[in-house]
């Protein structure tokens, strides 16, 4: 017997009310009840990373938490990185190196990164191999994401992850 | 890839969350953490739990504290908390190098070293970690706590003495001496991925003669534990490569190897010599 419970979530600065399952993924409460179709499932189970958005601040695997427990939480998604269209360094980054091809990935990229470079703004070269292996992309081969991250980073911008208020 | 339905709780109090567990302990009630490991065994349907009794909500099981010579480790303790060294002390620094061995980053931003310990994987670092260090878990229940060392909780592969209506909220390790040598090596095919094998070493050199000796092994058996028998061969000797050989070919000797599709016992009877041997090598420099 399914019952529902009602809820708000906080994306990118808006609120959601929304009413749902208490099984229902984060992932899919993104995407099918606040239609935010930028975030992406893929596995589903943990291990692709596509549906990596920050909660609190942090990249988590949306996948792996029920709504349910992100009430009360900041939570952003891809769309919260561009103000209008001036997009974010690291995204405007990722078209000079061709850090992405069919683009699946991509959302899941953007946000690992901008959330693990909020914690450590200079990440190295080891470091930044050691982080993105958390995700699979299968068209780039990763070089080119690393070139997109490195030259954000001596930019210094990539920790400002500026959310659009909605 | 979606859940099966469940009742969800999320308590402020850990006696709540106590009587909970205990009312819906017989319809599967489960405690969620972090999640890193049951939210997967319930998007795959291999767990179907009832109730999930989510205690992220209770602000006494959050954080780690060091008392004297004791690291207390609650159940909301992620293990990103592990990134930076808990403590300025050789052992903070190895909790750090076996922390960045977890998973991966967006894992390791949830799941909790508790959680990992409850959830008994053969290939968990931190139950390598509490093997080799002898920590003691404190088990609560509605009727009260007791507490139970690592080596009697862990039972076997995804097995342990937990009762259906307790909760791991508390791991305490005792820290060593600052100039205790530790060294932790893992082996695995994918950045990532679960550990085939790994090792960790702990000892303490006096006039070169090597003293409480540890060498933890997991990811080969069922569970991760202490090996004696190697510990012993090194034990009082004067530490040489020769006597780390000696430890290693001990230890390879020793273990009852698991098996999976991709890995035979003897390849993991092998390994178990090598992540030895290479942890003895990184030992000293943390």
């Amino acid at each position: 017997m399914p019952y529902e419970q009602d809820m708000t979530l906080s994306i990118n600065g808006r609120d959601y009310r929304i009413r749902l399952e208490p099984r229902k993924s984060l992932a899919d409460a993104i995407r099918e009840d606040c239609g935010l179709t930028g975030t992406h499932t893929g596995c589903e189970h943990g291990i692709c990373g596509a549906c990596t958005v920050l909660v609190n601040g942090e990249p988590v695997r949306s996948c792996l938490m029920f709504a349910v427990q992100a009430g009360g939480t900041d939570i952003e998604t891809v769309e919260g990185l561009a103000n209008g269209d001036d997009l974010h360094p690291l995204q405007q980054a990722f078209i000079e190196h061709h850090a992405l091809q069919c683009g699946f990935c991509t959302p899941g990229f953007l946000m690992l990164v901008v959330g693990a470079m909020r914690q450590e703004p200079m990440l190295s070269e080891e470091a930044l191999t050691d982080l993105i292996s958390s995700n699979l992309c299968r068209c780039t081969g990763y070089r080119n994401i690393v070139k997109a991250v490195l030259q954000t980073a001596r930019q210094g911008n990539a920790a400002a992850g500026t959310v659009r208020q909605t | 890839m979606k859940s099966a339905p469940f009742q969800y709780h999320a308590p402020a109090r850990l006696d709540d969350a106590l009587a909970v567990l205990a009312e819906t302990a017989g319809d599967d009630g489960r405690v969620i953490a972090g999640g890193q490991s049951l939210v997967p065994m319930m998007a795959f349907r291999l767990a179907m739990p009832g109730h999930l009794v989510d205690i992220n909500r209770i602000e006494e099981l959050a954080g780690v504290e060091i008392q004297g010579d004791t690291l207390s480790i609650r159940a909301l303790a992620r293990h990103a908390c592990f990134h930076r060294p808990v403590i300025d002390h050789p052992f903070g620094r190895m909790l750090t190098c076996v922390a960045g061995n977890i998973a991966h980053y967006p894992v390791r931003m949830r799941g909790t070293f508790c959680g990992s310990l409850a959830n008994a994987d053969p290939a968990s670092e931190w139950c390598l970690v509490a093997a080799t260090f002898d920590a003691e878990l404190e088990l609560h229940s509605r009727s009260g706590v007791r507490t139970v060392p690592a080596r009697e909780f862990a039972l076997g592969a995804m097995t342990t003495a937990l009762r259906p209506e307790e909760i791991l909220t508390l791991v305490r390790l005792p820290i060593p001496p600052e100039q205790t040598q530790m060294g932790f090596y893992e082996f695995n095919r994918r950045a990532g991925d679960f550990a085939l094998g790994m090792g960790l070493v702990s000892y303490r050199l006096e006039e070169g003669v090597a003293v409480d000796v540890r060498i933890g092994l997991g990811g080969i058996e069922e569970t991760p534990r202490r090996l004696g028998e190697a510990e012993g061969v090194i034990a009082g000797q004067f530490l040489s490569e020769t006597l780390i050989e000696a430890a290693a070919e001990a230890a390879a000797g020793g273990v009852d190897p698991i098996e999976d599709s991709q890995t035979t016992p003897a390849y993991r009877r092998d390994l178990a010599r090598t992540v030895i041997k290479r942890a003895f090598d990184r030992a000293g420099r943390l």
